[in-house]
């Protein structure tokens, strides 16, 4: 089962490769991580992807609750919630495919921020299975380059995630 | 007026202040700073060691014997990597720690300058958490929360990585350390949740075959009499770890032994059979589990753990309690208390499983006996030294250990009957462990009697130590279970390999012990029979040599195995028993 945590962690140096070498020390998988100062610049609020079955779940938020500096861990699956990541994908774009490009982009809500003869660079942003049909849309043999975000994710309604 | 004081004169002091009184450290560049702060001081004495691995150790066997946290202080580079093994032993064991490492200067990190090491980096995965000094003023204030999280929730090692110029001498600070330490993102539990204490006692009081499986976390959280307290209040079964040994008397009537691989037939059968299991501060290790798809198929369990991380690791807890152990069990007891309001407990389906207990104990149980008369083969056996040693010492030494056969034949046959008397290397298994952590026990109780019960395998990595020894006139007592092997190898090779002795045997290329102790200025024996080995234990621990480090080379019986052990794989109560099993 794919997971959503969401952790509030001090903002000190180090604090972040804790929680990655907790990850790589127990053999937890780790499919995408997000981190960034919050508005209160003591604290990171990070977004991790992982899966595992619940017991394995359950060993990674308490191991995560172990270390000093994290504040707070929230499974976000538990709830509902919104989970948005960015993509920058670079496309060729040549000559009579780049109407067709462009077509499948605005389908998707894509923007193109960068353009060249040859190339669109488009910017997409969505839950990660979205960007993943983008890419499929698109086919991977028009892809030159892709970059994402990694997943970011908040609770619907009036809960928050807070010291 | 605050006084104005250098980083490493702070560090000094603030360590002092928070109770420390020995410091076991090696001098290098990066600590010269720290190193002339404590020349000027006399409030803490520092112990000068050979190798930084033992000071690690001593600071742990300090910490084992007395509860209070362990300092060490290395230099940066080799003296912190060297560290890196007994941090990660005290770390395994959950032993409050605090390793202070001399870091290069601020404006030479990263740029692979002399002696340079990325201590945090290195030290991650064994230390319960770190600081990289950043600013000299913030040492005290560092120190003081560095021995709280050492010592608190569940204690482990913490490492103060201090650039050598935020201890410059030349600029000073004002001192100040903090009375409290408050943490927003650490919060160890210390109760445990009513309604959980309320379902473990009525576990407790509807279960038939109970059986009360004692871990470390007794030990370390001092709560030896709480849980004697409810063990004979209730008459169950009691079974101690490797590291909970002490914690229940291993005289008592109701003790079955030691559990797990080279547990005791009582104990491991009891656990398989048990309706109920209570384990108090212990973690489900592999060693105890043996398959844990096998594990005790019929026991509701209750877990008692001050680490959450701990509960549903291995196996999955029905009645988990997240809480320190003593005011844990000071629940449980008054609960138990109150659902009793003055009546006995109902003792008839004790009273069966006590029969059966008994039953397994007679049938296979351990030969306390064995030091009266010779073996038959007339060779001197690993479990008789251990008996002669408890004789000698009444039961009562301190006892270390190193790791391998050795260690289990102590286990087995030292009768602990006290929390700390027991002090080894259970989870990481590090060989070396025996002597400097018997000499941090000896620091800390100068008047009693400290045996070291070790292997020629695991001694000779950590010798060295003898100088030390000699320099600071400690009267440890090391009894060598000499076989001319690495003993636990060499039995799984025979057990498991056909016999084939790869690289765990050296009988040719041994030292002549005697003369080897004789040389670091300590009394050396040999011994070969019983008789010779109570000739030996008896001038060692005599008035005679009450200030002298004695050792003791106990020629054993190459070929002996220890037993019980686990047939892998299996239920724990499927062991193999003796050799011809």
């Amino acid at each position: 089962m794919r997971h959503l945590l969401s952790v509030l962690l001090e903002n000190e140096a180090g604090a972040l490769s804790r929680v990655i070498g907790l990850f790589a020390q127990r053999d937890f998988n780790i499919e995408t991580l997000t981190a960034a100062p919050t508005e209160d610049e003591t604290l990171s609020r990070l977004t991790l992807v992982t899966t595992g079955d619940d017991r394995t779940i359950e060993q990674i938020t308490k191991h995560l609750n172990r270390l000093i500096e994290v504040v707070k861990v929230i499974d976000l699956t538990d709830n509902e919630h919104i989970e948005r990541e960015l993509m920058l994908v670079k496309v060729r774009a040549e000559a009579d495919a780049r109407t067709e490009v462009k077509r499948t982009c605005d389908i998707f809500r894509g923007q193109i921020v960068d353009v060249t003869v040859n190339t669109y660079t488009v910017q997409l942003i969505g839950p990660t299975d979205k960007l993943l049909a983008f890419i499929d849309a698109i086919g991977t043999s028009r892809i030159l380059e892709v970059v994402r975000s990694g997943v970011s994710g908040i609770s619907r309604g009036t809960k928050v995630l807070s010291v | 007026m605050t006084e104005m004081l250098s980083g490493g004169e702070m560090l000094i002091r603030a360590l002092h202040e928070e109770g420390v009184e020995y410091i076991f450290g090696y001098p290098g560049g990066a600590a010269l700073h720290i190193y002339d702060a404590i020349f000027k001081q006399q409030a803490i004495e520092h112990i000068l060691v050979r190798h930084e691995q033992a000071a690690t150790h001593m600071a742990d066997g300090y910490a084992r014997s007395t509860g209070r946290p362990g300092v060490v202080l290395v230099t940066s580079g080799p003296g912190a990597t060297n560290a890196i093994t007994g941090i990660a032993t005290a770390y395994m064991d959950s032993i409050p720690m605090v390793v202070i490492s001399g870091q290069v200067p601020h404006d030479v990190i990263g740029t692979d300058a002399f002696q340079e090491t990325d201590m945090i980096g290195v030290s991650r995965p064994v230390v319960k958490h770190s600081y990289l000094v950043e600013e000299a003023a913030r040492i005290p204030h560092i120190v003081k929360e560095a021995i709280y999280i050492a010592t608190s929730g569940r204690p482990g090692p913490v490492v103060i990585d201090i650039p050598k110029d935020t201890t410059d001498p030349n600029e000073l600070f004002e001192y100040d350390l903090p009375d409290t330490v408050e943490l927003r993102s650490y919060k160890p539990a210390i109760k445990g949740h009513v309604g959980q204490v309320r379902k473990a006692v009525q576990a407790l009081l509807d279960c038939k075959r109970p059986v009360i499986y004692v871990g470390g976390g007794v030990v370390q959280g001092n709560a030896a009499p709480e849980l004697c307290s409810l063990a004979y209040k209730l008459n169950y079964p009691v079974t101690n770890t490797l590291m909970g040994l002490g914690a229940f008397p291993g005289g008592d009537r109701q003790f079955l032994g030691m559990l797990g691989m080279h547990g005791t037939y009582v104990a491991n059968n009891a656990m398989h059979h048990a309706d109920l299991i209570l384990a108090v501060g212990s973690r489900f290790d592999d060693r105890v589990t043996n398959n844990p798809s096998k594990f005790c198929p019929d026991a509701t369990i209750v877990h008692i753990d001050v680490d959450p991380a701990s509960i549903s690791k291995v196996i999955t807890a029905d009645i988990p309690i997240v809480g320190q152990c003593k005011p844990v069990l000071n629940q449980m007891l008054s609960k138990l208390d109150e659902e009793l309001n003055g009546r006995e407990i109902d003792s008839e389906p004790i009273d069966a499983w006590w029969e059966q207990i008994d039953s397994w104990r007679e049938s296979f149980g351990l030969d306390h006996d064995m030091y009266k008369t010779e073996s038959d083969s007339g060779k001197l056996l690993p479990q008789q030294v251990i008996q002669v040693v408890y004789q000698a010492t009444d039961g009562k030494a301190f006892v270390t250990s190193d790791v391998g056969q050795h260690q289990m034949f102590a286990a087995q046959y030292y009768k602990f009957e006290q929390p700390r008397q027991w002090i080894n290397s259970g989870g990481l298994g590090t060989m070396g462990f025996g002597l400097p952590s018997a000499m941090g026990v000896q620091f800390a109780h100068p008047h009693s009697t400290v045996v070291c019960i070790t292997g020629e395998g695991s001694f000779m990595m950590n010798m060295q130590e003898l100088s030390t020894c000699s320099q600071y006139s400690l009267p440890i007592k090391i009894v060598n279970l000499n076989n001319q092997a690495l003993g636990m190898v060499k039995q799984w090779q025979d057990m498991q390999y056909g016999g084939r002795h790869s690289h765990s045997t050296y009988a040719d290329s041994l030292p002549n012990f005697v003369d080897l102790i004789n040389a670091f200025g300590h009394v050396g024996l040999r011994a070969e029979t019983l008789r010779e080995l109570d000739e030996a234990v008896s001038l060692a621990f005599s008035d005679k040599h009450k200030s002298d480090l004695v050792f003791i080379d106990a020629l054993i019986d190459p070929d002996e195995h220890i037993y019980p052990m686990f047939v892998r794989g299996g239920a724990v109560n499927e062991m193999v028993l003796n050799k011809h099993d």
